[in-house]
């Protein structure tokens, strides 16, 4: 049975992933609260490409396009959000940015998606590579090209946990915290509007066909507009958060690319996928970055560091040889 | 054959001509379907047929002449559109959401009478969800007429052709449509598939009193089940009339069975 046989490479990479992140425990000298704070580390940054892919996901899955302009849509997102919210209150500057996203949806829609139906995909993908390109320089034409900070009002100062458990305790942010809880609301908002409701079959339907889709009448331009402002929200979400931490520049563009091998592990047309795929890619990279680089230098004589901007690739190309619809992925069976 | 009284006409093409690119497609095509009849349209491959279905359900729009339907003429209107006025179809080369089940498949094609907004339905607010119940007690009989009971769970993509031929079926079956365009229901079955899909047809005509137009290569299933037949070859309409009209008609037979130059 193929399914048997897939189960062996599957297995192993599980149990070498799961290797991978004892180690440092077993072979290393980290206290357990440093480790936990590595970890926790790990699945901060998860989160944050996790909502990244979302958007991808969101986009793929209702639609068929690879979203190469989620990155963009992220910063233009977070910009619009760091700039209003110089001159507005944060929810109105909130509102604002929503309104914007949305209005930016409709346009790419009517613009770009309309005429460009039932084209093939490359087309597509194209076109969202130059929504991306115009979406950077727009967003930097309208409001400016520095570096902008987004306050949450969250406190600045860290939290101590665990003090009892491990020496030193385990040091938490706050943003990190408000965050993590924003994701997961996020998501389960995501998961009940895709599961079984009526709108979330439209939205596949149209993803699978749609020609067909159009034939029972389902209004493909209405489903698309609602898919990219919902994919626009989750990207000022993730610009938001992604902006409080980081500062609001130019580069968080490049940095939300960081997601697609998220996407590709945790399977293309996946939710839990893309949060799943965010978390193992956010932990093995802060891991591999904290741990192994050091013994990369030490054993090996290798001059270290750049590994988190690879180690991300490698861990998804595993994961992909085993499943390559990716962990969580549809599994299409297509006949010869 | 039952007591079908086919009505007035309900679908009218006039004066149809589309071309692609230099090639034409379909030249001065002219015929109508009546209320509650089967109506075939037949001809060698290459003779527009299919393309003559996809204008009456407004994939493509014609160069010339008009589509006269529910005694409204037009010229252009999109699928959306036409899935909104009644006009169902299935497809010749299958076009399932393969990555969704028979339910879903099917409850997709109800898409249209659901009420609630978008944002109730998946919030799922209670009248949201009395609605999805009403109509997912719909789809089972419809999936029950089908006879596809026991795989209601499975994604399609999983069934075997014939099967997948009789999703598609369901799925325009649960727009309740006025007319129903069905592309080569039989295409690739079994004598067994076949016959069971003639049954169907039939049982749809009959009990739902559904207008169908149907594209076939097989000729005698056609005779069979046919009230009216269109016979289409390069394009152009070479014959139309009951069965027995149109098997003694020399054009045809020459269509069909070639001719000497």
């Amino acid at each position: 049975m193929r399914a048997r046989v897939g189960n062996i490479p599957a297995v192993a990479l599980g149990l070498l992933c799961g290797a991978g992140v004892l180690a440092p425990l077993v072979v290393g000298d980290t206290s357990g609260g440093f480790y936990i704070e590595v970890l926790l580390g790990g699945l901060m940054a998860g989160v944050l490409y996790a909502l990244v892919a979302l958007g991808f996901v969101l986009i793929y899955k209702a639609s068929g396009i690879f979203n190469f302009a989620q990155g963009a849509m992220v910063l233009f997102a977070a910009l619009s959000m760091a700039r209003l919210s110089e001159v507005l209150p944060f929810p109105l500057a909130l509102a604002a940015t929503l309104a914007i996203m949305v209005l930016l949806a409709m346009v790419i829609e009517r613009l770009v998606l309309r005429p460009l139906v039932n084209q093939p995909a490359v087309t597509l993908l194209m076109a969202t590579l130059g929504i991306s390109l115009f979406l950077e320089g727009l967003g930097q034409m309208v409001w400016g090209s520095d570096i902008y900070a987004i306050d949450l009002g969250t406190p600045k100062e860290p939290v101590m946990v665990l003090e009892d458990t491990f020496e030193g305790g385990v040091l938490m942010s706050w943003e990190d915290i408000v965050a993590a809880i924003t994701a997961a609301a996020l998501v389960t908002l995501l998961a009940v509007f895709f599961r079984g409701s009526a709108t979330g079959r439209a939205l596949r339907a149209v993803a699978d066909d749609h020609q067909a889709a159009q034939s029972l009448g389902v209004p493909l331009h209405r489903i698309w507009v609602i898919v990219w402002a919902v994919a626009g929200a989750v990207a000022l979400v993730g610009g938001i958060i992604w902006g409080s931490k980081l500062g609001v520049q130019f580069s968080l563009s490049r940095v939300a690319l960081k997601s697609l091998p998220v996407v590709f592990l945790g399977g293309l047309t996946s939710v839990p996928g893309a949060i799943a795929g965010g978390l193992i890619i956010g932990v093995g990279e802060k891991m591999a970055e904290v741990f192994l680089g050091p013994v990369l230098v030490e054993r090996f004589g290798l001059a270290g560091g750049g590994i988190e901007n690879w180690f991300a690739y490698v861990l998804a190309l595993l994961f992909i040889l085993v499943r390559p619809e990716g962990l969580f992925g549809e599994r299409h069976i297509d006949r010869v | 054959m039952s007591a079908r009284v086919p009505g007035a006409p309900i679908l009218a093409v006039e004066g149809i001509s589309l071309s692609f690119g230099g090639v034409r497609a379909l030249a001065d095509v002219s015929f109508d379907v009546r209320e509650r009849e089967v109506r075939a349209i037949i001809g060698p491959n290459g003779a527009g047929k299919s393309t003559l279905l996809n204008i009456i359900s407004g994939v493509y729009w014609p160069a010339r002449g008009t589509v006269t339907y529910l005694g409204q003429r037009r010229g252009r209107m999109d699928p959306h559109t036409a899935a909104r006025r009644g006009i169902a179809r299935t497809f010749q080369t299958l076009a399932l959401f393969k990555g969704m089940t028979v339910l879903d498949n099917i409850m997709t094609g109800r898409t249209l009478m659901m009420r609630s907004g978008l944002l109730a339905q998946a919030l799922r607010f209670g009248p949201a969800e009395r609605e999805e119940t009403a109509h997912r007690r719909r789809v089972e009989q419809i999936i029950d007429f089908l006879e596809i009971e026991a795989h209601r769970r499975t994604l399609v993509g999983r069934l075997p052709y014939g099967l997948q031929k009789r999703v598609d079926l369901g799925r325009a079956l649960a727009l309740e449509p006025k007319v129903l365009l069905l592309d080569e229901p039989m295409a690739g079955m079994s004598v067994e598939e076949k016959q069971d899909m003639c049954r169907f047809i039939l049982d749809v005509n009959d009990e739902f009193g559904t207008t169908i137009v149907l594209i076939e290569h097989d000729m005698s299933v056609v005779m069979d089940i046919s009230d009216r037949v269109v016979v289409l070859d390069h394009g152009q309409k070479i014959g139309d009339g009951t069965p027995d009209d149109v098997r003694g008609n020399q054009a045809v037979i020459d269509a069909y069975l070639g001719v000497k130059h």
